[in-house]
């Protein structure tokens, strides 16, 4: 085990070198810098400026100067707000994201695995149809289609919720994104949970528990759950790092200030220290997870041993 | 003698018997899939869209470029979907036809998920066959490689990308294509490893074919079944991929459209004009749909898991 996990880690680091050198070669090869969509600015300012960001210095350069600020845990100043650091504008976002992610993460697992599993004993019954054909429904109406509805609906021709904004995270605020964050999820955690539920209760370990004359409920919560929950695991594991990390139509529709905002504003701005920022973070939150998941396996499959 | 006039009898019982006809693989799987109404009722539905978006446009008196001086000034009003005046789904906020922009919106989409998804299972399959069939080393340099890349938050790349290298159809195409190639190559991998002990493998070995050759002769027609239902459910996953990124802005930019861009120009407009929002959504749902559909009559036909 603590081999695995030292394995993991010695795959990690270099990904993350990889993540960045992409991302800011990509940035760095854009046409045009952070400071040249303004009005053109006078040669000595634009010096200055290019100086106070290390902007003169050649590219190689600049990256491991990067390199060393992040090791200790500084992204840098944000090139487009000016007075901010990437730190600061990560640490106000990042939390937000994070709490609508967490509620959606809830109502993810606990609906979705035991919508899936309630389908899956009705098999071909109304139930089961019902169902599939709702999470077909949820599957196929994506959140940028489900946002901007739910706004017309509760916000413009109801009136019961507010449009947007964050207001400290007040329930009233937080209703609309984590339903357009969570309903996508939602309907796929129940297909993948019915498909491999469904598979569990025809094995033959299901028909020996049966023969033996278990009771059904310790059957289902004893036997079934845990095979038939590993697929559903291997979708939460990144799926969990998207929801944390917000999704970026949720915080643009919603304008929640999460970090989904930062990241496309940083992205059309070429706010190079914000989007580094955070494709960085997400990056290091995939691979955590990632991980997470593998060591879930082992206790859910005693088959996987590393 | 008694052996030849034996032999006459089996010859001429041979002539009389009919010849049985044999079905094959393909034959079986289509039988299967025509059995699966919602999917069958999908392919027909996605081929009359793929028809309306290639010849739809000869319907309508508009261009899509053309904008409608008459009625820009009343959008709310005058552009309304109406029959009469030849704005089947009315206008959009520039005055110009929505029925002729959602053809042309489908156009990109359609093409955006046909070609984003072959080109994530073109390299998905090489890839993954290759590594299953060659294995050992090459195999784990491969798949340590496509567990690295795999920890990319892909999707923040694809937006970088976008901002940085401007918004060229052509570029959303293989930038879509190349981050989604992942899963494929998994899943063909597995599949080559098992069909790699089979005996005709063997035997292609055996007669000198080289490593490529069989790669490509066996190998890959038959994980072909596999590739194809997960294809099928590729081409929704890049038509909602473009779309998303169409709708923060970052996709296909003027006078080219998705259903993406007119689903974020409708959002932004949908309460003075409704329509569109809706036109442009529902084609993007009912597409979905079918794709799913489809993707599941397909599984159930080519998988060999169940059979």
């Amino acid at each position: 085990m603590l081999n695995f996990i030292i394995r993991r880690v010695a795959v990690a680091i270099p990904t993350v070198l990889i993540l960045i050198l992409i991302s800011f070669v990509l940035m760095h090869s854009a046409p045009g810098g952070p400071f040249t969509n303004e009005r053109n600015l006078p040669e000595a300012v634009m010096k200055n400026i290019e100086a106070k960001y290390d902007l003169d210095k050649p590219a190689w350069q600049q990256f491991f100067i990067y390199l060393g600020n992040v090791a200790q845990g500084d992204f840098g100043p944000s090139f487009r707000y000016r007075d901010y650091t990437v730190n600061e504008l990560i640490a106000t976002s990042f939390p937000r994201s994070a709490y609508i992610g967490l509620w959606s993460f809830f109502f993810v697992v606990v609906i979705g695995i035991s919508v899936g599993i309630w389908a899956a004993l009705r098999q071909n019954k109304w139930q089961d149809y019902t169902v599939m054909t709702a999470a077909m429904t949820g599957v196929v109406f994506p959140n940028f289609v489900l946002a901007p509805l739910l706004v017309l609906i509760f916000a413009v021709e109801l009136r019961w919720l507010p449009g947007g904004g964050w207001e400290g995270g007040q329930i009233e605020y937080i209703i609309m994104p984590i339903i357009a964050m969570a309903t996508s999820y939602i309907a796929q955690v129940a297909r993948i949970t019915r498909g491999s539920m469904i598979e569990t209760m025809h094995s033959p370990f299901i028909r020996t528990a049966r023969a033996k004359g278990l009771p059904w409920r310790k059957i289902i919560l004893k036997h079934a759950l845990k095979p038939a929950l590993i697929p559903v695991v291997s979708y939460l594991g990144p799926a969990f790092v998207g929801i944390i990390t917000g999704s970026v139509i949720v915080d643009q529709v919603f304008s929640t200030g999460g970090i989904g905002q930062h990241f496309v504003n940083g992205a059309i701005n070429r706010d190079y220290s914000l989007i580094l920022g955070v494709t960085i973070l997400v990056g290091v939150l995939t691979i955590i997870f990632n991980a997470i998941v593998d060591i879930l396996y082992t206790y859910l499959d005693p088959r996987v041993r590393y | 003698m008694l052996f030849s006039s034996k032999d006459k009898k089996v010859a001429a019982l041979a002539e009389s018997l009919e010849g049985v006809q044999g079905r094959s693989l393909w034959q079986d799987a289509w039988r299967r899939f025509l059995t699966h109404k919602a999917a069958v009722a999908s392919l027909f539905v996605l081929g009359c869209l793929m028809l309306f978006s290639a010849f739809g446009q000869h319907l309508s008196p508009w261009d899509f470029e053309q904008i409608d001086w008459s009625a820009l000034a009343n959008i709310e009003e005058k552009g309304r979907p109406s029959i009469e005046n030849g704005h089947y789904f009315g206008l959009d906020p520039v005055g110009r036809d929505l029925y002729q922009r959602t053809i042309q919106g489908s156009r990109i989409s359609l093409m955006v998920g046909f070609m984003g998804a072959f080109v994530a299972v073109f390299i998905g399959t090489i890839y993954g066959a290759i590594a299953g069939y060659i294995g050992g080393r090459v195999d784990s340099i491969m798949m340590r490689t496509l567990e690295v890349l795999s920890a990319f938050p892909f999707m923040f790349l694809v937006i970088v990308l976008m901002a940085v290298f401007g918004r060229n159809v052509l570029l959303i195409f293989v930038a879509i294509g190349a981050v989604s190639w992942l899963s494929m190559a998994r899943i063909v991998r597995g599949q080559t490893l098992s069909l790699k002990r089979k005996e005709y493998i063997e035997a292609a070995v055996a007669i000198g074919v080289k490593p490529f050759t069989i790669v490509i002769r066996h190998i890959v027609p038959n994980v072909l079944g596999v590739v194809i239902v997960y294809a099928t459910l590729l081409v929704p996953e890049m038509i909602l991929f473009e779309s998303f990124i169409s709708f923060l802005g970052l996709g296909v930019s003027e006078p080219h459209t998705s259903w993406g861009a007119l689903i974020s120009e409708g959002a932004g407009n949908m309460r003075t004009a409704p329509w569109t929002l809706i036109y442009p959504m529902a084609f993007l749902v009912v597409t979905l749909f079918c794709f799913n559909f489809l993707g599941d009559g397909l599984r159930d036909a080519l998988d060999p898991k169940d059979r």
